[in-house]
C-alpha cells in the first residue's frame, strides 16, 4: 500500500538559548491538501517549518518526504528536493526586478554562460499571467505595494514547482481581491495534487481553503482534524488552552472634551485632513493598504514633514516637527512594523521598555536603574509579558510578547493621547484580546486612543468613533452606532468619495 | 504581439501602483535620479573647458584618463564590494605588495641593488602571475573574515591595511625595488597605436567587470546578497562562497593597478598605494554605490565617479589650485555624494 503522506515529521524539537521552542512535535500531511498549521504566537509553527525548509537545525525529530528519510541541510537542497517556502516576513531585493527576485538562484543561462535576461522575462510574465497576477516583470521590487510585493513571493514559490509549498501567513499583507488570487492559486494547485502548508491567524481563511488543521501550543503538539470537524468556537480554545468568551469586551468610557484637534494636514500621500479626538475615546482609522494612514498618524507624531495644517492640543496650538515634540505634548506612537521601527532587537526586555521614559529616570548623570527595574517588572506583571527574565534579549520572544513590550514602552511614558498603528498585526488570539483589554482600561482613566487598524473586526469592536480613508482623502467618518463591516469597505475603496463631499 | 501585451500589463501594473503609465511623465524625476551623476560630469566638462584651453585637448583627455587609470581599476573590484553591502579597505595595502613582488622579480641583471639577484629577469609572465596570486591571496583572507566569521568588513579589511603593508615592508626591507625591465616598464609607460597601455587594461577590465557584474549568475548574486542576504540565502545562494569571490576579485584587480603604478614610474616600492582605497571607494560612491544599502551600483557609473575625480584634479591643476585646497574640495564632494544618495534612498522622509 502506497503511503498517502507526503510529509511526515515526528518527535521533532529545537532549543534555543533559554527558549524550548519546539518540544517533540509532529506533523503530517497529505499529498494534494491543505494542511492548516495554527497556534497562538510562539507556539512553534514558524519554527518547525524553519527547520523543514533548512534554516533551523532541528535538535531531534525525523523528517520524511515522498517516503523517503532525509535531512535537510540547507534551503538549497530543500528547495531541489520539492519543498518551497512563502516567507512571512522577508522583503524581497529591493534593487532588483520582479522576474530577477523570482528566478534568484536558478536564473536562466544563454550559450555563453550569460544570465539570459530575454527569457527570464518571458518566463516570468508567463508565470505571473498564469497565476492572473497583473505585474510587468521587469518592474523594481522597491517600486511595487506591499500586497503586490507579497503576490511576487507568491508566484516566487509556486515557480519551483514543488511538491509541497509552506505559505506563512500568505495573506497578512494583502487586501481581500489578491486574497482571492491566492486563494484559486491555491485551489489550482492542490488540483495538481501538490499539497501546501497554511499558516494564519485569520479563522475565516482556514474554514475556507484548507482541508486538514494542526494545532500547536507553547511549542507543543495538541492535535490534527480534519477542518469540517472543527467549528471556529473549538479551534481557538484548542489554540489558547482555555475558552475566549468575547474577543471585544468593550466598556464605554466617560467621553470629554476634544484632547486632540488636526486640522488640514497635508504631508505626503495625505491630503486636507481634519479630525478630533475626545477625551476617554478610542478613535479608530480605517482604509486599504496605502490609504495614507501611518503617513498621517506619523505625521501628527513628528516622524514626517507635513506641509499645511495645525494641530491643537488641549486647545492650544502646537508646533511638532520631531517626535520628541510630539512626546512633550503626551503622545504616544506604537509603530506598525515592529522590527524596523519599534525594537532595538539585540537590547534586552528591560532596556526596550524603559527607553522611551528614560529621562525620568535620572539622578543628576546617573540612570537609577532600581527604579527601571521596579517599573518594568510592574509592566511585565501588568501585561503578562512571558520572558524568563527582564534581562532576556527581546529577539528571543514571540510577537505577541515583543509587542506587548512596546506597549509598555509607550505606558511608562504615562501619554494623554496613545496611536496605535496596527497594533495586533500578526500577534495571536490571547495577546489581541489581552491588548484590547488594555486598551479599554487606558481609556476608562480618561485616555484617547487613535488605533490604525485594516481588520474590519478590530475596527467596529474597539472603535467609539471610526474615520476612513482613502487614497489620501477623509472620505468620512462613522460613529460606533452606524457604522457597519460594509459601510467602511464602500468608503475605503473610494465608492462614496463624491457622495461624502456633497453631504 | 507580445510586445503589445507586455506594455498592456506594464500599464495595468502601473496604475496598480498608483503611478501613471506614461512612461515620459512620471520619469523625469526618475531619469534625473538614475542619470544625475552623467550630467553632473556633462556639466564639469563643460565648465572646465571654459575655465581652461588646456582642458579639451586630446593630449590633456588621455592624461586624466591615465591618470585614474590606477584608481578606476581599484574601484572596479570595490564596486563589487560595496554591491555586496561590504567595503574593502585593504586595497591601496594590496597595491604595495602587488608592486613589489613584481618589481622583485624583474629587476635588470647585474644590477648590485637587485633584491633577489637570482630571480632577476624572470620571464614577465611569472612577475604578472605573482603580483596578481598576490592580489589573490589577499583578497581570499579578507573574503574568509568577511563571510566565515561574521566580523564586520570594515574591521576585517582594515586589519589587512597594516597587515599587508607589513608585509611589504618586510619583503623589501623598507627600500624600493628599482631597475626594472623595460618589458616590464611597457606596462605602465608604453602605447598602442597611441593609447597609453594603462587606459587600455582599465577599457578592457571594465568592459569584462560590467558584464560579469550585470549579466552573469555570480553578477545576480552579489548584487541580491547586497540588497538582502537572508533573501539570497533562502533562495538557495550560497552566500558564503560568493562573498569570497568577490573579495579575491577585488584582491585581484587591486594587484592589478599595483602591475601598472609600478610600472609606470619604474619602481616597486613597499609605500606604494597608500590612501588610494579611498579614492576608489570615493569613485564608486560618487558613482551611485551606497555604502547605506547595498544592492546597488554599477560599472559605468563607477567609471563615471573615477572620471569626476579625475577631471576635478586635472582642471584644479590647470588653474593653478593648491593641492591643499584640492584634497578638501575631494573630501567635500565625498560627502555631498552620500548626501545625495541617501536623499535618493530614503524617499519622502
Amino acid at each position: 500500500m502506497e503511503t498517502e503522506y507526503l510529509l511526515q515529521m515526528k518527535n521533532v524539537s529545537k532549543q534555543f538559548p533559554g527558549v524550548r521552542a519546539l518540544d517533540n512535535v509532529e506533523l503530517s500531511v497529505k499529498k494534494g491538501t491543505v494542511h492548516a498549521l495554527m497556534g497562538e504566537n510562539g507556539a512553534g509553527k514558524s519554527t518547525l517549518m524553519k527547520c523543514l525548509i533548512g534554516i533551523y537545525a532541528p535538535n531531534q525529530g525525523t523528517i520524511t518526504f515522498k517516503g523517503e528519510q532525509i535531512t535537510i541541510a540547507n534551503t538549497h537542497y530543500a528547495l531541489s528536493k520539492g519543498i518551497s517556502m512563502i516567507h512571512q516576513e522577508l522583503s524581497p531585493i529591493p534593487h532588483m526586478t520582479v522576474a530577477e527576485n523570482i528566478y534568484l538562484g536558478r536564473e536562466p543561462t544563454q550559450w555563453n554562460g550569460l544570465v539570459d535576461m530575454k527569457l527570464m522575462n518571458r518566463n516570468a510574465s508567463e508565470l505571473l499571467e498564469r497565476l492572473n497576477i497583473d505585474l510587468d516583470p521587469r518592474f523594481k521590487m522597491h517600486r511595487l505595494s506591499i500586497a503586490n510585493t507579497q503576490l511576487v513571493e507568491i508566484a516566487k514559490a509556486v515557480s519551483y514547482d514543488s511538491d509541497l509549498i509552506v505559505m506563512d501567513e500568505p495573506t497578512s499583507a494583502i487586501t481581500e481581491s489578491e486574497v482571492e488570487i491566492l486563494f484559486s492559486i491555491i485551489r489550482a494547485l492542490r488540483k495538481k495534487s501538490i499539497s501546501v502548508i497554511y499558516i494564519t491567524h485569520k479563522m475565516d481563511e482556514v474554514f475556507k481553503i484548507c482541508d486538514e488543521v494542526t494545532v500547536f501550543r507553547d511549542g507543543r503538539y495538541i492535535s490534527t482534524d480534519p477542518i469540517e470537524k472543527l467549528t471556529s468556537a473549538q479551534l481557538i480554545q484548542k489554540m489558547v488552552g482555555r475558552e475566549l468568551v468575547e474577543m471585544f469586551h468593550k466598556e464605554r468610557a466617560v467621553i470629554g472634551e476634544t484632547v486632540l484637534d488636526v486640522r488640514d494636514l497635508s504631508g505626503h500621500r495625505f491630503r486636507n485632513v481634519s479630525f478630533e479626538v475626545k477625551r476617554g475615546e478610542i478613535f479608530g482609522v480605517a482604509g486599504l493598504m496605502g490609504a495614507g494612514r501611518t503617513e498621517l498618524l506619523e505625521s501628527v507624531f513628528g516622524v514626517r514633514k507635513t506641509h499645511g495644517g495645525e494641530i491643537h492640543i488641549h486647545g492650544r496650538k502646537v508646533a511638532i516637527h520631531e517626535p520628541v515634540d510630539a512626546i512633550r505634548n503626551g503622545m504616544a506612537l506604537l509603530t506598525e512594523d515592529r522590527k524596523l521601527t519599534g525594537l532595538y532587537l539585540n537590547a534586552n526586555v528591560r532596556d526596550n521598555m524603559a527607553i522611551a521614559n528614560i529621562n525620568e529616570y535620572m539622578q543628576g548623570p546617573f540612570v537609577n536603574f532600581r527604579k527601571i527595574d521596579s517599573d518594568c517588572e510592574r509592566m511585565r506583571i501588568l501585561m503578562q509579558i512571558k520572558t524568563p527574565s527582564l534581562q532576556q534579549t527581546i529577539k528571543n520572544l514571540s510577537g505577541g510578547n515583543q509587542q506587548k513590550v512596546l506597549i509598555s514602552r509607550w505606558l511608562l511614558t504615562e501619554p494623554n493621547i496613545l496611536i496605535l498603528d496596527e497594533p495586533t498585526r500578526g500577534i495571536d488570539v490571547g495577546a489581541k484580546s489581552e491588548i484590547y483589554r488594555l486598551m479599554i482600561e487606558f481609556a476608562k482613566q480618561g485616555k484617547s486612543i487613535i488605533m490604525i487598524s485594516s481588520e474590519l473586526p478590530e475596527i467596529l469592536g474597539m472603535s467609539d468613533r471610526i474615520m476612513v480613508m482613502h487614497e489620501g482623502d477623509k472620505v468620512g467618518e462613522l460613529s460606533r452606532a452606524e457604522a457597519t463591516q460594509e459601510k467602511i469597505l464602500h468608503m475605503a475603496t473610494g465608492l462614496s468619495l463624491t457622495e461624502s463631499i456633497t453631504a | 504581439m507580445k510586445g503589445k501585451a507586455m506594455k498592456e500589463i506594464s500599464a495595468t501594473a502601473a496604475k496598480a501602483e498608483g503611478k501613471k503609465p506614461d512612461m515620459t511623465v512620471f520619469n523625469v524625476r526618475a531619469i534625473v535620479s538614475k542619470y544625475g551623476i552623467y550630467f553632473i560630469f556633462l556639466g564639469m566638462l563643460i565648465i572646465a573647458s571654459l575655465l581652461s584651453p588646456a582642458f579639451m585637448t586630446p593630449i590633456n583627455l588621455i592624461n586624466i584618463i591615465r591618470q585614474i587609470s590606477i584608481i578606476g581599476l581599484i574601484a572596479l573590484g570595490v564596486t563589487g564590494v560595496i554591491v555586496s553591502a561590504g567595503i574593502d579597505l585593504s586595497s591601496g595595502s594590496v597595491v604595495g605588495m602587488a608592486a613589489v613582488v613584481a618589481a622583485s622579480l624583474v629587476q635588470t641583471k647585474g644590477w648590485s641593488g637587485a633584491l633577489f639577484p637570482h630571480l632577476a629577469e624572470s620571464p614577465l609572465a611569472v612577475a604578472i602571475l605573482a603580483a596578481c596570486l598576490i592580489g589573490v591571496l589577499a583578497g581570499a583572507f579578507n573574503g574568509f573574515l568577511v563571510a566565515k566569521t561574521g566580523i564586520p568588513p570594515f574591521i576585517a579589511t582594515l586589519g589587512m591595511v597594516l597587515a599587508v603593508r607589513g608585509a611589504a615592508m618586510l619583503y623589501t626591507n623598507g627600500r624600493p625595488v628599482s631597475s626594472l625591465t623595460d618589458e616590464f616598464n611597457f606596462i605602465g609607460q608604453g602605447s598602442v597605436f597611441g593609447v597609453p597601455v594603462p587606459i587600455i587594461i582599465l577599457a578592457a577590465a571594465a568592459v569584462f567587470t560590467h558584464i560579469l557584474y550585470s549579466r552573469t549568475k555570480f553578477g545576480k548574486y552579489i548584487y541580491a546578497i547586497g540588497g538582502n542576504e537572508q533573501a539570497a540565502r533562502v533562495s538557495g545562494i550560497n552566500v558564503v562562497k560568493y562573498k569570497i569571490i568577490i573579495y579575491i576579485y577585488a584582491g585581484f584587480l587591486a594587484a592589478v593597478a599595483g602591475l601598472v603604478v609600478s610600472s609606470r614610474i619604474g619602481s616597486g616600492q613597499p609605500g606604494l598605494g597608500v590612501g588610494y582605497e579611498f579614492d576608489a571607494i570615493a569613485a564608486a560612491v560618487i558613482g551611485g554605490a551606497s555604502l547605506s544599502a547595498g544592492g546597488i551600483g554599477t560599472i559605468p557609473g563607477t567609471i563615471v565617479g573615477a572620471l569626476i575625480i579625475g577631471v576635478l584634479n586635472n582642471i584644479l591643476d590647470l588653474t593653478n589650485v593648491s593641492a591643499y585646497w584640492q584634497q578638501i574640495l575631494r573630501g567635500g564632494i565625498i560627502v555631498g555624494a552620500v548626501i545625495l544618495d541617501q536623499r535618493k534612498n530614503r524617499g519622502g522622509r
